[in-house]
């Protein structure tokens, strides 16, 4: 099941073996630095690694191997120092500054590991944001932002501030907010880290019910070895290079799949 | 987004609170201060600020007050009236003397000696009793505060006496003067009764005020009444220039109230502006969340400035209100009687607070537009 990860074939490769799969982002020889001179620190080594859309990809490996750099600079977060990142057929080196904040604003949604809830906002106008930022007018937004949040089953909470909520609930508010512009690409950072076990589980089913959509690529970064079989595909990392991917029919998609047919 | 850039601010009560009540606590420091020190500015000049009818004030070339005297000549008030343009020209006495109650307590008083046919330098409002009855034998019209430092808090009677130069006088009239610098009782008499109140001096007269014809204006005739006499001449803004510049100079008040209004200000600045920039700083976590959702600079900015007016506007208004307030409140108090916020403080420190809040909200918008979005991502 698990092969190990070649950079020089995983270009070729992929085209073969995944033939049938939409490729939404393209990662090529992506090296990122940090610092100058003495004190310059290289992140990421080349990386080559591709992201298919309508699956959850698992973004494995230990503290400091990189994983937030290379969901940074595929969120937009962050500039490469070299190598092309191609993002829905779009090169990123095209996307500077604002078409860059647009993209963002129009593709990307994102679960932090801490929330980042607004304290000062209640469930509902939480969620309402990435529309309000893309200008829709506020009661349309708090409109949609409620049926987002009825969908991840807090439509009873939609009043709660975050502080009157568990951080599993916390977190299901941060998932509603990361999908109620529909983004095409969905960027959670140790979404389970902050969560018990229970809790934790929860948030995995959930994205992987109204996540995983047509279309959309879902990066999901964890060291939680529990959530490893939520993954379609894994992808460990180890000191800024890809160590392996993995790409796996498990058994939670398997379900899905014959309850669809 | 200027909606959630308001439900930030407002969110959380106490932090919102805490950020208001500092810039209201800068306002009120720096408007409470200098309305204090403009107040004793204009103290020392009350005797100028208090003639209203006369446009020029003629004197003794070598005065640098209006509290040390060289008495003029009587020819000297012939010569001003001799001057072209000169509408008239009047005596006006001005000297401390020593005033004696019943009681047998006695207080120092500014005594001013009014021309006896004209009353040219009368207070403007009575509070009790008739200018005109100044005109009776021994008459003296005395100011509200002045009346409390001679006798105290009892209730006001006209008719009682006191003593000048062993010489009686009769409480005729209370009436409403500016508060002088020294807490003093001002007592306004004739020119002809004044003389008697204090020790004789062969020259007697302190000032000329003296009146411009239609058409000639204070500064010309006070021009052509010192180039004829040789005399000095003020016009009335002049002349109280001429006193608080004496004072600025001459004594430690400005220094000293210069530094507490220095401190006041830098207090009330670091207080408003670090308050407004902390209150950024500590949401500089939200403001990189919006960021990496997609919300551009410019939105940000937007939202940092709308924050930062708000901000300076509820600021600014509690504290110039308590300001207001605390002048209000001790506008009963006999030794703060004078002291108000004059408009010009109140603009001043709208000057000072927007400036403040641009300048704090120029640091703090710094902060949030250098700011990685990618900071997001660190825990």
């Amino acid at each position: 099941m698990i092969a190990p990860f070649n950079n020089a074939e995983s270009v070729g490769n992929s085209a073969t073996a995944i033939a049938d799969r939409e490729i939404a982002i393209a990662c090529r020889g992506i090296v990122k630095d940090f610092g100058d001179g003495n004190t310059k620190v290289r992140a990421l080594h080349g990386i080559d690694v591709d992201v298919f859309s309508s699956e959850l990809t698992l973004l494995v490996g230990p503290s400091g191997c990189g994983k937030t750099t290379l969901i940074s600079i595929i969120a937009g977060l962050l500039n490469p120092t070299a190598g092309d990142l191609d993002l829905f057929g779009m090169k990123q080196s095209q996307l500077r500054g604002p078409k860059l904040v647009d993209f963002r604003a129009q593709s990307v949604g994102f679960v932090f590991q801490q929330y980042n809830l607004l304290p000062a906002l209640n469930a509902t106008e939480n969620v309402a944001i990435p529309l309000l930022i893309q200008g829709w007018k506020r009661p349309a937004a708090l409109k949609a932002a409620l049926s987002a949040l009825e969908a991840v089953d807090l439509g009873s909470r939609a009043e709660q501030r975050p502080n009157q909520l568990s951080g599993g609930q916390q977190q299901r508010v941060a998932i509603a907010r990361a999908l109620v512009h529909q983004p095409r690409l969905l960027v959670c950072d140790e979404p389970t880290a902050a969560l018990d076990a229970v809790s934790g589980q929860r948030v995995m089913e959930l994205l992987k019910k109204v996540a995983v959509q047509p279309g959309r690529a879902v990066i999901v970064v964890t060291h939680d070895d529990r959530v490893f079989g939520y993954g379609d595909r894994i992808i460990s990392m180890a000191d800024g290079r890809i160590e392996s991917v993995e790409n796996r029919e498990n058994e939670l998609n398997s379900a899905g799949k014959r309850e669809e047919s | 987004m200027n909606w959630v850039a308001w439900k930030m601010l407002t969110g959380d009560r106490a932090k919102y609170l805490g950020t208001v009540f500092g810039v209201a606590f800068g306002v009120l420091l720096i408007s409470q201060q200098t309305s204090i020190f403009v107040g004793l500015m204009r103290r020392t000049a009350h005797a100028a600020i208090d003639v209203r009818d006369a446009q020029v004030w003629v004197m003794d070339p070598y005065q640098q007050n209006a509290d040390e005297i060289k008495p003029l000549s009587e020819t000297d008030l012939n010569r001003v009236r001799g001057v072209e343009g000169v509408e008239w020209a009047v005596r006006y006495f001005k000297s401390l003397a020593r005033a004696k109650i019943e009681t047998g307590s006695f207080r120092q008083v500014f005594l001013i000696g009014l021309d006896d046919h004209s009353l040219i330098g009368a207070p403007v409002k009575m509070l009790d009793g008739s200018l005109a009855n100044l005109r009776r034998p021994d008459a003296i019209i005395v100011d509200k505060s002045g009346y409390e430092y001679l006798w105290g808090k009892e209730p006001i009677r006209l008719g009682r006496t006191l003593e000048m130069n062993d010489r009686r006088a009769v409480l005729v009239g209370i009436c409403e003067a500016t508060a002088p610098f020294q807490t003093f009782p001002i007592i306004y008499t004739r020119y002809s009764q004044a003389v008697q109140f204090v020790a004789g001096e062969r020259k007697v007269m302190s000032f000329v005020l003296a009146h411009p014809q239609q058409g000639v204006t204070p500064k010309d005739l006070s021009t052509r009444i010192a180039e004829r006499t040789n005399l000095m001449t003020k016009t009335r803004t002049e002349f109280i220039w001429f006193i608080v510049g004496y004072y600025m100079r001459s004594t430690g008040i400005p220094v000293n109230f210069g530094i507490t209004i220095a401190l006041g200000f830098i207090v009330g600045t670091a207080i408003a502006g670090q308050t407004f920039y902390l209150f950024t700083l500590e949401n500089l976590k939200q403001f990189g969340a919006l960021k990496a959702m997609g919300l551009s600079d410019r939105r940000l900015t937007l939202m940092v400035l709308l924050q930062a007016t708000v901000v300076g506007l509820i600021g600014y208004g509690l504290g110039i209100g308590m300001t207001a307030l605390f002048f209000e409140a001790t506008s009963n108090v006999t030794a703060l009687a004078g002291f108000y916020l004059p408009w010009q403080v109140a603009a001043g420190a709208a000057v000072a607070v927007g400036l403040i809040i641009v300048l704090a909200s120029f640091l703090s918008l710094r902060k949030v537009l250098l700011l990685e979005p990618a900071i997001v991502f660190r825990g």
